[in-house]
């Protein structure tokens, strides 16, 4: 599936969160499934909590108890890869990449999109993060159903 | 006559680190491109670059472009850049031609880097010449340079990392991709790339090709059939795509014809793209002081013809008597062989292998 159609299966996914214990803080969750040479993740974690290791082919190992959840490996990604992840009862929030025009605006209600491009419900926008170092890849925090956890990935305008 | 230690042909990521390489060394150069500005492909990247920290990763390519330039600022009594001047010959006596401004210009160099790229490869289809048929390149360009929408409904052919991403820079420019075909049975590019697509609803197709282009004026149309998995056709399987462009991301060729000129040993090496040079550790040709790196010593990822640039750069400047920083080629070739050293390098491991390169 992601070889021939560029979507991992929900068991790949998984596999990249923690238990849901370790999630009533922000986490990063990397979705890297395959060996390049990259290792921005891991220079930019300021402690150590995304290791790649001398052979910058290596996937990111996440250390999640180390994470911090300060965000910075979200825009460093090439890949738009990573994303951070909370569960807060019945809620989900993310915070994820985003790299489109119209930017959404807080409180605006947009669909919530799995790794298959198909809406999948709503997510309602809780900030809408920029700043210079981010060199133009917006955050976008969201809140989404828990059920949907697994299967969130990205957000689009309903008017599309 | 203009007189330079030397000389660096084309001024790409390649040709730029090969100068600022080379002026670190103490040598002096004239870096010439015939396009109006220097950075080469990268001036279209607008994405953030993989590989790591000294090869700029998570930077824009733009912006890598800008830092090169800058950096050569740095040494503006070492090295001159010559934009909007094509090279039109070098003989063997290590004088080049160019044309600047409708105007002749003799450069005779001490040694020449040859850093002059790729170009596009196509494909043999029914209708190919339609107005609304680009190659990814051009498409970057209109798009990312200029500022002009290449079409409103473009399908893509390749999915390589080229396919992929100028598919994702076509989405945020508001043009609708229908489709990535590729006509391999595996995504060809890296997953990360086709994951970003897939979420916004764009299709990979996989084992699928362009069999004709639709279209009286311009393109209107493609017919497009699948491949089995000898690459033959499958009849019956043709399916038709509405769609005012369609762009060709099928691969690059090295840029090699002015080793011709010179008489330096070429060899066809597939995995690097076809036509290439041989060259000696020091990334010289069989021709003594004609140095070759980036693309058109075979095609690779941009981070890959940095590292290439500046081994090229420190090399040339030792064959001008300047001496060699084993630290620095040492941590160059440690930076080549951690990029090529994964599943992704396997295609560029087997191409210098055949060339004869230990150090792949």
């Amino acid at each position: 599936m992601l070889n021939t159609r560029g979507v991992p299966n929900l068991e790949m996914v998984k596999k990249c969160f923690p238990d849901e214990q370790q999630l009533v803080k922000m986490k990063a969750i990397v979705e890297c499934y395959e060996e390049i040479p990259c290792n921005p993740c891991s220079t930019v974690c300021p402690t150590n909590a995304i290791v790649i290791g001398d052979d910058i082919n290596s996937i990111p190992k996440v250390y999640f108890d180390k994470c911090i959840g300060c965000g910075l490996c979200v825009v460093a990604c090439p890949g738009l890869a990573i994303m951070m992840s909370k569960i807060e009862g019945e809620k989900v929030r993310f915070r994820i990449p985003y790299e489109f025009l119209p930017l959404p605006k807080p409180k605006d209600i947009w669909n919530a999109i799995n790794r298959e491009g198909e809406v999948i419900g709503t997510a309602s926008i809780e900030k809408v993060i920029t700043s210079p170092k981010q060199d133009k890849t917006v955050v976008l925090e969201v809140l989404v159903d828990y059920s949907l956890f697994y299967q969130f990935i990205t957000v689009r305008c309903p008017d599309e | 006559m203009i007189k330079t230690e030397l000389l660096i042909i084309g001024g790409g990521p390649a040709g730029l680190a090969a100068s600022l390489a080379a002026a670190e060394a103490g040598v002096s150069s004239i870096v010439v491109d015939r396009n109006q500005s220097f950075g080469g492909q990268l001036i279209k990247q607008t994405h953030k670059f993989f590989g790591s920290e000294k090869q700029y990763a998570k930077t824009r390519g733009i912006n890598i472009a800008k830092k090169m330039i800058e950096d050569t600022h740095k040494y503006e009594n070492l090295i001159t850049l010559l934009c909007d001047t094509t090279v039109l010959g070098v003989y063997p006596d290590l004088v080049a031609t160019c044309l600047k401004d409708d105007k002749y210009y003799k450069i005779k160099a001490q040694a020449v880097i040859v850093a002059t790229g790729a170009y596009e490869k196509t494909l043999a289809f029914e209708n190919n010449d339609l107005p609304g048929i680009y190659g990814a390149g051009a498409v970057q360009t209109l798009m990312n340079v200029y500022g002009i929408k290449p079409g409103n409904k473009i399908i893509m052919v390749g999915s390589g990392n080229i396919g992929l991403i100028v598919s994702y820079q076509l989405l945020q420019a508001g043009i609708k991709v229908e489709a990535v075909l590729e006509a391999a049975p595996r995504i060809g590019g890296y997953k990360v790339h086709a994951a970003k697509l897939r979420r916004y609803g764009i299709p990979i197709i996989t084992s699928r090709t362009v069999l004709k282009a639709h279209g009286e004026k311009a393109l209107e149309g493609i017919t497009t059939i699948a491949l089995n998995e000898n690459w033959e056709m499958v009849a019956g399987s043709e399916e038709y795509y509405e769609a005012d462009a369609l762009c060709l991301a099928v691969g690059l060729s090295p840029l090699s014809n002015i080793f011709g000129m010179l008489n330096v040993e070429m060899k066809y090496i597939p995995e690097l793209g076809g036509l290439v040079p041989v060259l000696r550790d020091n990334y010289m040709t069989s021709v003594e002081n004609i140095y070759a790196c980036g693309d058109v010593a075979g095609i690779e990822e941009a981070s890959s013809a940095i590292v290439e640039g500046r081994l090229a750069g420190f090399y040339a400047a030792n064959g001008l008597k300047r001496s060699l920083d084993d630290k620095e080629i040492n941590d160059c070739k440690k930076q080549l062989q951690l990029l090529r050293c994964g599943p992704t390098g396997e295609k560029i491991r087997s191409g210098l292998e055949k060339r004869g390169e230990g150090n792949a």
